[in-house]
């Protein structure tokens, strides 16, 4: 069934990903949805392009050969001081700007805080649809984007379409794409826009920045090794079993959601559908029911271990390896044998 | 100072069941609620009234039933509230939900003092996108502040306002202008309980009740389904792993057995991980 777009949204080509740049850092979302850009954009036959905004400078060139290092055809640039910190005015203004002028028929966005705050002023600027949080993007034999995102709290999954409406737009959480590998490709095609804005236009001022310290920000969502505990771990001070874990394995620590309800752990720690979603290497769930708030968020991650004294808990239904076990006693004894096991030079020193 | 809060009425997801052969949800029996995040919101505005005067003004959009977050609204301390309620917002996605919202909110300005500040929660707990928010705002022409901590300060002479805003890695410390509409982060405020006095209050006040013509609203194209460009086309539950847990065996073995095999089993299943632990400890 191929429908029929009026005559003004039939100029909607190609595929975009707004590159995501906040205090001169690229956020890695960007790079994963240029490689879910690209396929998308190679079976509908268009091209990739990255959309850079932000201040003159090293961070908007980095950003620009990033896009390209990670697969996009070409760039539009937009620059200017006006777009040194996220601002929602502004930067609607100038991605709206760009969308008018070059129109995409999809643009994608990472579903972080600047990325939600943006993309709802934009989407409904332009007047179209935007599909919140997706898990899955896909394009349909009519050539249009289905857009799959979790639903009633991650217990079923439901495919959404923009109809009449362009462009298609999406936002997508951190670390559910693959990060694509980086080539080598030049910087190629660059193009650069202006935006007819002044500083006294803009209501909103950045008055400061507390950055969190480097001890609080727990980096889980790009963490290899990651090991987090639920209400089986009994008692907030049980929390120092999970960190020794953590630490000893060199990987981040976190929770289920009812920890940081109990104030046992902050929220920046808590992983599922309501916390952050994860793509570790390792996975150790310990105390934890595997609830499918939880799970969506963990679901990416190469191997999961599950240690749960309730045989039938639903973590083992998608965990890979299950120990029926008291979690309390098993984390102090998986500490000692991972530290034997991973420091064998330490342990040499200390022979000899 | 007039607040107007938008809330909705969700189900508590919590207790939501999906049909185990039909995979449809079973929504017969599941109580509802006033979406958490709102809460947050309500409380905040509430404060704000309490400390600066002036008065709060609940709004949702919802079946006639969503009358009861409106009157659980009213006995933490609000003092009206306006149902918006009309058969042809049926299927409304978040562009014709902030379309409708915004128009009962001008509307509430012309009817009951032209508002302030509008505040919405972070996002509902069903639809979890947090678009209607910054939608409303758009549409109203109101400043946006998402993610707000904390209001540090509000001068109602200047119509300027200061706020903590949740962004990754940090808090940006913004200064914009009224009217804004504010979504509120969860956790900033601890959520009061309603005195006699506003319960008692609230369950005789009368709750305003508009369909789309009370609310001004003419272009009902632009509402519901017809009015929502995304399109719901297929709900699925998700397809379950194949393979269940390989289970380590644990009976009568010591702890520090069980560890030696967990950790060997890790090690068997993912190999590089041996390299990668070690690396991260370098
Ligand atoms: C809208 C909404 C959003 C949500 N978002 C999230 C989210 O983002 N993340 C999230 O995690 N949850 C979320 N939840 C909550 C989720 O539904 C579950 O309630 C939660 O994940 C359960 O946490 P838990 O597994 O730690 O606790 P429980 O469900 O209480 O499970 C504890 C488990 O520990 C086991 N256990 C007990 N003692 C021991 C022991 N000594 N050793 C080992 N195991 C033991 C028990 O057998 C049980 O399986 C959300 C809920 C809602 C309604």
């Amino acid at each position: 069934m191929k429908k029929e777009l009026p005559e003004h949204f039939r100029e909607y080509r190609h595929v975009w990903v707004f590159m995501e740049l906040e205090r001169g850092q690229v956020h890695p979302v960007s790079f994963e949805l240029l490689g879910e850009g690209r396929r998308l954009a190679d079976q509908l036959g268009v091209q990739l392009a990255g959309a850079v905004l932000g201040p003159p400078g090293e961070a908007t060139s980095h950003a620009v050969t990033e896009a390209f290092a990670y697969g996009a055809d070409l760039v539009y640039l937009l620059e200017t001081p006006l777009l040194t910190d996220y601002r929602n005015e502004p930067f609607t203004k100038a991605l709206t700007d760009l969308v008018v002028t070059y129109k995409p028929e999809i643009l994608l966005l990472g579903a972080t805080t600047l990325g939600r705050d943006l993309a709802g002023s934009v989407a409904t600027t332009l007047l179209t649809g935007l599909t919140a949080d997706c898990t899955e993007l896909d394009v349909d034999t009519d050539g249009s984007l289905a857009a799959t995102r979790p639903t009633f709290g991650g217990s079923l999954l439901c495919t959404i379409y923009t109809l009449n409406c362009r462009p298609q737009m999406a936002t997508v959480r951190p670390r559910v794409m693959r990060m694509p590998l980086r080539t080598n490709k030049p910087v190629g095609r660059v193009i650069r826009h202006d935006l007819p804005m002044v500083e006294e236009e803009i209501a909103t001022k950045v008055l400061g920045f507390l950055s969190d310290g480097k001890s609080e920000t727990a980096n889980l969502a790009y963490a290899d090794v990651v090991v987090a505990g639920g209400l089986g771990l009994g008692a907030a001070e049980n929390m120092r079993l999970l960190k020794n874990l953590a630490r000893t394995i060199g990987g981040e620590y976190g929770c289920s959601r009812p920890l940081v309800q109990k104030g046992w752990m902050p929220v920046d720690r808590q992983i599922g559908q309501t916390g952050k979603t994860i793509r570790p290497k390792l996975y150790i769930a310990a105390g934890i029911s595997g609830a499918i708030q939880h799970r969506v968020g963990v679901e990416g991650a190469d191997l999961i271990l599950a240690v749960n004294t309730d045989p039938n808990a639903p973590i083992f239904e998608f965990a890979h390896l299950g120990v029926v076990a008291d979690a309390i006693g098993l984390l102090p004894a998986l500490t000692e044998v991972f530290s034997r096991r991973l420091a064998p030079s330490r342990r040499v020193k200390l022979v000899t | 100072m007039h607040i107007v809060v938008c809330i909705k009425q969700v189900p508590d997801s919590a207790q939501i069941r999906v049909h185990p052969v039909t995979n449809t949800i079973m929504r017969q029996g599941v109580p509802t609620i006033i979406n958490p995040y709102d809460l947050f919101a309500l409380e905040e505005a509430l404060k704000l009234r309490d400390s600066h005067g002036g008065k709060v003004t609940v709004l949702t959009m919802g079946p006639a039933m969503a009358e009861e977050a409106l009157r659980k609204s009213l006995t933490y301390g609000a003092d009206g509230a306006v149902l918006l309620t009309d058969r042809c917002f049926a299927g409304s996605d978040t562009l014709a939900t902030s379309f409708a919202l915004s128009k009962a909110i001008a509307k509430i300005g012309d009817a009951f003092g032209t508002p302030d500040i509008v505040f919405t929660g972070k996002q509902t707990i069903d639809g979890d996108t947090a678009q209607v928010g910054p939608g409303i705002a758009k549409r109203l022409n109101f400043r946006q502040l998402t993610y707000v901590a904390k209001i540090t300060s509000i001068d109602l002479a200047s119509r300027a306002i200061t706020v903590e805003r949740r962004s990754e890695g940090g808090t940006q410390i913004l200064n914009s202008r009224l009217p804004c509409l504010i979504t509120m982060l969860e956790g900033v405020n601890a959520i009061r309980r309603g005195s006699l006095d506003d319960a008692l209050r609230a369950a005789c006040s009368e709750i305003v009740k508009w369909n789309a013509a009370d609310a001004g609203i003419e272009e009902i194209t632009k509402c519901g389904l017809r009015g929502s460009p995304t399109v719901v086309k297929r709900v699925f539950a998700p397809t379950p792993r194949a393979q269940s847990a390989v289970q380590i065996e644990t009976s009568d073995k010591t702890l520090r057995h069980v560890a030696d095999e967990v950790v060997a089993s890790i090690l068997t299943q993912q190999p590089a991980l041996e390299l990668a632990l070690s690396s991260n400890l370098a």
